[in-house]
């Protein structure tokens, strides 16, 4: 690594890149080897070795302390105190660090505003500041764009460029390879624990992939035009809430044809989950309905959903979607294990199950030592083969896939792919939640757009990403042109936020400043969480 | 232009007329007039004295039973009636605090009133000296919890510090003849405890909250088994413990009724009460708080800014036990002897004030009080020879902690990695 470079990583899912950088930053002791800083070698016993000699790190999942506020967070582990060995805080001037640093890059955070209520964009700015303030010269980013919508990407993108021009070393890990052309000065790819190579950004996107998993691979999802038949999945005016009894669904109109891809984007954390798990009877529905091919099922157990022909592959494989200690064979009939050939009356068939699994995991190329292997030992992709698998071979009508190659090599997710295409082209109507763009883009033929527990828009997968991303954000035509309108429609929910959080007036023009009618917009403004729509209630 | 504050995901609430204050507030109201017209109808038209003093003498506040009962009702039920208009969320914890208060003292008016003729009186020194005692090793016990559960180490053992603190305290105070000796003693008593707590937890990852009530049970048969081989057939020898005399604070002690209730107590009730302010101060304004908090809800996080996770688990799990053991001396070198299993459970009401108390210093201080004030007023209507069970009463602290824990009187959140043992890596 050389000064003021930007050097990116990248490398699939479980190819060891998160793992060496956890060894640079001291979290993981090397077996062998060593790591040289300045040309001195670093014996990082922890992470505060590693800080000491100047290496920063962000993490994928963010290390913030939810309920602590901004200062409190940058500050831990290199508190600023007074009064001797009692260590008393000096919140004040920790606050005024925060300011500083985070005026000097232009990473605009307002230091008291408490972590959980930020956006995670921001929540992201905060790590970067924690590093900051630690005057590292070396940035590792774990997949810092997995979570952000494109237009946070965008943002992203340009304070490394600023970084960069201050002098500092950014280690960017990813496997998202438009990023890499877009940033790096120099990639390094890994697979499987080694260096399979090094490529400039003018390497061709095909060249990174092929070099990435080791062999050609195509990168577009092949599939014919698809064939709409009758609507299979109808969903009209769906209201659900989460745990906190907080709105997570708000008033959704779906169609899914069969033979058709619908796909589900926006940022996570939108109501897809929500959604998903209502429709399928593990979350109840507040208001509206459900029909699965012309049959209200909303209000159904999940058991008989399941048994009238959908396929469900949820979000959270290992929480959800398996048992990790059973087998394959064991995981592969969860669904039907009740039911001949699997079980009759008080017992169970274990010759027709591994029978079954011995058919299923070939056809699925599941690769396992063997049908009795614990699923828990194998990678995510095959892992989700597994599920796969399981809820593919049920005669179904209606497939939902909730982030179907999340965690998931790219052999597999082509094969993942391919199989979705296929469950199209035989008449199931397929229904695709995914924080990726690209493949909802790629495999969808409609695409919805969520934002806020609404659908804010539905388009063809041609439209620009651009367009695509604003909608994301939350900002439709309709709020470019003319602010009133979204005002009128949200101010149920404008209500309500303000009553919580009490007073938003500060910030509350921040909020509208995309969309509003002219309005003053003051983007270097501090950032705390308005709901935005407050905003929208004043401009009226 | 800027599109991060379009993207905020803030949460709407539903609006919805019954919000949690205004469910408490009906409760309240309907409690209150409940009071005045049960209370009221079976108070008796005696005056009850609430006397200044610990006997009938001296300064009285004196009301008619029917009217108080009926008054102090009817003050409950209009707090309830504030909190169902809609104040501003400030006025919440006044509003249901006027209306708790208001309950019972109708409920006292109509007691006081109907006991026996030439009873008619609550002497509140007593009460409120009796509070405080009956509530210090719930407060010992309660801090405990919160030094260990703030950094992430469920504290079920509290019952066996406190009872390992009595323990030795009263056998090695006795040994010495000294009472700071076993003031020491009992704090390390406790910290014993700890120590298996924490390298079983820690080091080992066993289940805390099954190796707490291990911890429990090993406490109680060790000392059972020491004081009935050891102390019971040589008490003068093992078991006379010396005790801690009553230091009166000059100025203070003057004050009417908290004076001689609070300002003549002996070392563990100043100590108790020093405790919580430090322990508040000290885990909200300083470096280790900051970390022990980061600890208690993220230790990941904290161990990637350099912070050692287990090291300040280890040594506040320790601090902790040091803390119950002397609570456990309060016992033993102030008031009684040491006897097989004599904290009682009184840990277990401690974890209770914990969980009342939020896992904050303060709040554990007020449940404690809280629920030494119902065993008081138990010990005291069974004096005047109430209609009431004493079994009633007692049961009420715990029905008051069933109803903190579902969340009815607030949001109760324990630290987010209580009870998950940190695996590095």
């Amino acid at each position: 690594m050389e000064p003021g470079e930007i050097h990116a990583l990248l490398g699939e899912n479980g190819a060891g890149k998160s793992t060496l950088m956890n060894v640079l930053y001291g979290l993981l002791q090397p077996d062998e080897g060593e790591v040289l800083v300045d040309g001195r070698p670093l014996k990082a016993k922890g992470p505060g070795d590693a800080i000491a000699a100047g290496i920063g790190m962000v993490h994928q999942h963010f290390m913030l302390v939810p309920v602590f506020t901004v200062a409190e967070n940058v500050m831990l582990g290199a508190e600023q105190v007074r009064g001797g060995i009692l260590g008393v805080l000096d919140r004040r001037r920790a606050r005024r660090q925060v300011t500083e640093v985070s005026t000097r890059y232009n990473l605009r955070v307002d230091p008291d505003a408490v972590v959980e209520d930020l956006p995670v964009g921001v929540q992201q700015r905060v790590e970067i500041l924690k590093a900051l303030t630690r005057d590292v010269d070396l940035l590792i980013l774990d997949e810092p764009t997995a979570v952000l919508t494109p237009q946070e990407t965008e943002e992203l993108l340009g304070i490394m460029g600023s970084l960069k021009e201050s002098g500092k070393s950014i280690v960017f890990i990813t496997h998202k390879l438009k990023e890499v052309k877009a940033i790096a000065d120099r990639i390094t790819v890994i697979r499987r624990g080694r260096t399979v190579g090094t490529a400039s950004p003018s390497a061709s996107e095909d060249e990174l992939a092929a070099l990435m998993v080791g062999r050609t691979v195509n990168l577009t999802v092949q599939k014919a035009a698809a064939a709409p038949g009758d609507p299979v999945l109808e969903v009209e005016g769906l209201v659900i809430d989460d745990e906190r009894s907080v709105r997570a669904v708000d008033g959704v109109d779906l169609t899914v044809r069969a033979g058709e891809v619908l796909g589900i984007a926006g940022v996570q954390g939108n109501g897809q989950t929500e959604l998903i798990e209502a429709l399928m009877g593990l979350r109840p529905v507040l208001h509206g309905t459900v029909s699965l091919a012309g049959q209200r099922i909303d209000g159904w157990p999940t058991k008989r959903v399941l048994r009238a022909g959908v396929g469900y592959v949820p979000e959270d494989r290992s929480v959800d979607g398996l048992v990790k200690e059973f087998s394959v064979a064991e995981n592969l009939v969860l669904d039907v294990y009740d039911r001949p050939p699997f079980g009759s009356g008080l017992v169970l068939r274990p010759d027709a199950i591994s029978a079954s699994a011995r058919e299923r995991i070939p056809e699925f190329d599941v690769r396992t030592p063997s049908a009795e292997a614990a699923v828990g030992t194998l990678s995510g992709g095959n892992q989700q083969k597994v599920i796969i698998a399981r809820e593919m071979s049920r005669p179904l009508k209606l497939f939902v896939a909730a982030q179907p190659t999340r965690g998931v090599d790219v052999g597999s997710i082509e094969f993942i792919h391919r199989r979705i295409i296929h469950e199209r082209d035989i008449g199931t109507a397929v229904l695709l939640v995914s924080s990726e763009l690209d493949e909802v883009i790629g495999l969808a033929d409609r695409i919805a757009v969520m934002y806020r527990g609404r659908i804010l828009g539905i388009v063809g997968p041609e439209t620009p990403r651009e367009e695509i991303g604003l909608l994301m954000a939350g900002i439709t035509d309709a709020t470019k042109t003319d602010g009133t309108q979204t005002g009128t429609a949200e101010t149920g929910a404008a209500q309500a936020g303000t009553a919580e959080t009490g007073a938003a007036d500060g910030t509350a023009e921040t909020g509208t400043a995309e969309g509003g009618a002219g309005s003053a917009a003051t983007p270097d403004g501090p950032v705390t969480p308005a709901p935005d729509v407050a905003g929208s209630e004043e401009t009226r | 232009m800027s599109t991060m504050t379009v993207e905020e995901l803030a949460v709407t609430v539903r609006p919805g007329f019954w919000t949690r204050d205004r469910r408490v507030g009906a409760g309240a109201v309907l409690l209150g007039l409940v009071a005045a017209v049960l209370f009221g109808s079976l108070a008796t038209g005696e005056d009850a004295r609430f006397t200044l003093s610990e006997d009938a003498g001296g300064a009285a506040l004196t009301i008619d039973g029917t009217v108080g009962a009926i008054l102090f009702g009817m003050v409950a039920a209009a707090a309830g009636a504030a909190l169902l208009a809609g104040l501003p969320k400030r006025w919440f914890v006044p509003l249901l605090g006027v209306a708790v208060v208001g309950v019972v003292l109708s409920f006292l008016c109509w007691q006081v009133s109907a006991a026996p003729t030439g009873q008619n009186f609550m002497p509140l020194v007593n009460i409120v000296r009796g509070t405080f005692i009956l509530a210090l090793p719930l407060i010992f016990g309660a801090l405990a919890g919160v030094l260990c559960e703030r950094s992430g180490v469920v504290n079920v053992a509290i019952e066996g510090q406190l009872l390992m603190g009595a323990f030795a305290g009263a056998l090695v105070g006795t040994i010495a003849a000294n009472v700071w000796v076993g003031l020491i003693a009992a704090a390390l008593g406790g910290a014993l405890i700890s120590l298996l707590l924490a390298i079983f937890t820690i080091r080992y990852l066993v289940d805390q909250v099954v190796m707490g009530i291990v911890l429990n049970l090993f406490a109680v048969g060790l000392t059972g088994f020491l004081y009935e081989r050891l102390m019971q057939p040589e008490a003068a020898k093992y078991n006379q413990p010396p005790r801690f005399e009553a230091w009166p604070i000059p100025v203070l002690s003057d004050i009417p009724v908290l004076g001689p209730a609070l300002f003549r107590g002996n070392i563990f009730l100043y100590l108790a009460l020093i405790l919580v302010v430090v322990i508040h101060v000290a885990l909200f304004r300083t470096r280790w708080g900051l970390r022990t908090r980061s600890v208690g809800e993220h230790p990941t996080a904290a161990d990637t800014l350099g912070v050692k996770v287990l090291a300040l688990r280890y040594r506040n799990v320790l601090l902790a036990g040091m803390v119950a053991g002397v609570g456990g001396a309060s016992y033993t070198l102030a008031l009684y002897t040491f006897s097989k299993n004599m904290i009682g459970g009184k840990g277990f009401i401690a974890l209770a004030a914990l969980i009342f108390g939020r896992w904050s210093p303060t709040g554990a201080l007020l449940a404690a009080l809280f629920f030494g004030f119902a065993d008081q007023l138990g010990t005291y209507l069974g004096a005047i020879d109430s209609s009431i069970p004493s079994e009633f009463l007692a049961m009420l602290p715990y029905l008051a902690t069933l109803l903190a824990v579902a969340g009815l009187v607030g949001k109760v959140r324990a630290p987010a990695a209580d009870g998950k043992p940190y695996i590095k890596g």
